[in-house]
């Protein structure tokens, strides 16, 4: 197995390292501390083309691989978790699914303008009552005419309200259950789709988590995705893809917590020498550093497996589950490490592991990886 | 609009080492960068084609086969092609060679209105390129560009003084060589970087590409040559006084009788 970049992926690494470290860290407290969604880095991101980057040339991306993507959103979740999470709902939830189920109109019609970044992208499937159990949907959609009503409420919408497109899913048929679900695209100038809450968090506060309300909304039967009773297959395809984004987030969080301690340990000096000195301290990183690499070929593992046409849903939900559980773990020692000075926000470190902890819920909890493993290996 | 911008591939100053005996630039190991001026000048340039979208730009260079990387890197922030000059028969050339090289491949471009330098290379400071190239090709320049612009074809710029600067106004075929300061770089696009490696917009051009005798070329073609490259002593390490302006003046008194430099007689 080999995973030496190419030189393509190598440059767009050295980019979004250099765009990160310019762009994206010197702001990145301010927009923890104002819960505050960072347009202006979306707007740079959409001039440097990086909303796009994996979507094809043809319809307007930048035609890169799954694992160009990932160290994108690697990178910039070293410095930024709210920042690696706002490409990655866009590129996995809102450009991926599509491109793969879109027909050509949709995509000429919605993929170009996510992938330019003119738009953003959003994915509109948990609900108040249906969270892991994603089958209890209980928005309806109902044909009349050349439209669906639309009628429902989600929430915890990663990009809502700052998105253009959001793909959202709603029962066409409640007598088939999963197969009853339907996907289609939205605007977000439909009539009768609003914006509700707008959660207050304690991780990744910058990132727009809202809720979404369709009241008799109208969507022209043409915005369905895919076939109608195909709504849960495409959400699930679809978060399987997701989920080596946020597994990519989550390792990029650990690595960020991991530079920022080695640093610390070599200045910091108690008992007159650096406590990177002390062997319980050195016991502590080396086990961090080893589980963040594990993380590390597991995410490349499935961006490759997915990049290459390869079955990758087993592969992302462990890359998933091992990178989220790592971040999680670094994260909290890295604040230990860095004692009362990690405690406080003088220091990036209880940002970071306040980050961490989202990385083992959304696009499916570390539970539900759990689940699709075992199914995978035990069918 | 064409565009022709001279970029030189450096090593990054900021990481570089000296050797402490041989006085030398230790470059083993040091990350390659386009040179900052350079990255200006480009920019100017793709600004020209943010306005003006049918502007051509050519990125060119001479440097060993390892120099392409800044042509890709100029490909990927939008220019249209690059030119690597690279031959053994260049190699050692000092700022005499190298502008009559430039400026010969620069002729067998042959279509340009502008061309953008950057002032120096951060590796050799000489600042002599740009205006050489000038020369050689007979057609104005204005250095040390650090506002640029461009109305019905008219070209208007601010050339940066120690205390000031002057307006300079010209027509093409101009040279113009840029300071850092004349703008913001843009980072290079993830499509065009994608593009960049894919599609084959580099080329290579050797000796024999270019119409010119080996004596003006190279190690032989060049009338200066380093004798020696030495690190400047260091002078004696600075000390900053803390205190109110009294406390600091008495600190610094007494520092200064301490040393025989200042006495009571």
């Amino acid at each position: 197995m080999n995973f030496n970049l190419t030189k393509e992926q190598q440059m767009i690494q050295k980019t979004v390292i250099r765009f990160t470290k310019n762009e994206v860290e010197p702001i990145a407290a301010e927009v923890d501390e104002n819960q505050r969604f960072p347009t202006e880095t979306v707007e740079k991101m959409q001039r440097c083309g990086m909303m796009g980057i994996a979507v094809p040339r043809e319809y307007g991306g930048a035609g890169a691989d799954e694992l160009a993507y990932v160290l994108a959103v690697e990178e910039l979740s070293k410095s930024c978790a709210t920042t690696g999470v706002i490409l990655s709902a866009h590129s996995s939830l809102g450009c991926w699914p599509i491109q793969q189920f879109g027909t050509e109109g949709q995509k000429k019609k919605y993929l170009k303008p996510l992938a330019s970044g003119e738009k953003l992208g959003a994915f509109g499937l948990t609900e108040p009552n249906a969270g892991t159990d994603a089958a209890g949907q209980q928005t309806v959609a109902v044909p009349e005419g050349d439209h669906y009503r639309i009628n429902g409420t989600k929430i915890f919408i990663t990009n809502g309200g700052e998105a253009g497109i959001y793909i959202i899913f709603a029962m066409t048929d409640a007598s088939k259950g999963l197969k009853g679900i339907s996907a289609f695209i939205v605007e977000s100038d439909t009539p009768g789709f609003s914006i509700g809450k707008k959660e207050k968090k304690l991780g990744i506060r910058g990132s727009a988590t809202t809720e979404l309300v369709f009241k008799n909304m109208m969507v022209p039967k043409e915005n369905l995705l895919g076939k109608e009773g195909q709504g849960f297959k495409i959400a699930m395809q679809t978060l399987d893809g997701g989920r080596i984004g946020i597994a990519a987030q989550a390792l990029g969080i650990a690595e960020g917590a991991m530079e920022k301690s080695i640093r610390y340990v070599k200045e910091r000096e108690q008992f007159n020498r650096p406590i990177g000195k002390f062997q319980g301290l050195q016991f502590m990183m080396a086990d961090m550093e080893t589980k963040i690499q594990a993380s590390k070929l597991l995410v490349y593992q499935a961006a490759a497996a997915k990049s290459e046409g390869k079955p990758y849903g087993k592969l992302a939900a462990m890359a998933k589950l091992f990178a989220s559980e790592t971040a999680m773990e670094v994260t909290t020692k890295a604040v230990q490490l860095h004692g009362g000075y990690g405690y406080t926000s003088d220091y990036p470190i209880e940002r970071m592991m306040r980050d961490a902890k989202i990385t083992e819920i959304y696009e499916g909890t570390s539970e539900v990886q759990k689940m699709v493993v075992a199914a995978d290996i035990l069918r | 609009m064409k565009i022709i911008v001279c970029i030189k591939q450096v090593p990054d100053t900021n990481e570089v080492k000296i050797d402490p005996v041989k006085g030398t630039l230790l470059r083993e190991g040091v990350p390659s960068i386009l040179n900052p001026d350079d990255k200006a000048a480009l920019e100017e340039a793709l600004r020209v084609k943010d306005e003006h979208p049918e502007t051509h730009i050519t990125v060119l260079t001479m440097g060993p086969p390892q120099a392409e990387e800044v042509l890709i890197e100029g490909v990927a922030m939008g220019a249209d092609t690059g030119i690597l000059l690279s031959d053994r028969a260049f190699a050692g050339a000092d700022t005499w060679a190298t502008s009559n090289t430039l400026a010969k491949a620069i002729e067998k471009i042959g279509d340009y209105d502008i061309i953008f330098c950057g002032r120096q290379a951060i590796d050799g400071d000489t600042a002599q390129v740009g205006p050489q190239i000038g020369e050689r090709l007979g057609i104005p320049q204005v250095s040390y560009v650090e506002k640029f612009y461009l109305k019905d074809g008219n070209i208007r710029v601010h050339r940066a003084l120690e205390d000031g600067y002057e307006i300079i106004e010209g027509k093409p075929p101009i040279l113009l060589t840029t300071i850092k300061e004349l703008n913001k770089p843009r980072y290079p696009s993830i499509p065009g970087i994608m593009k960049a490696y894919r599609e084959d917009l580099i080329k290579v051009w050797t000796y024999g590409d270019l119409d010119i005798p080996s004596t003006d070329i190279g190690l032989d073609g060049s009338p200066t040559q380093v004798k020696r490259s030495f690190t400047p002593e260091q002078k004696g390490k600075g000390e900053i006084l803390d205190g109110s302006t009294d406390e600091k003046v008495q600190q610094l008194m007494k520092k200064l009788q301490e040393n025989n430099l200042l006495r009571r007689d």
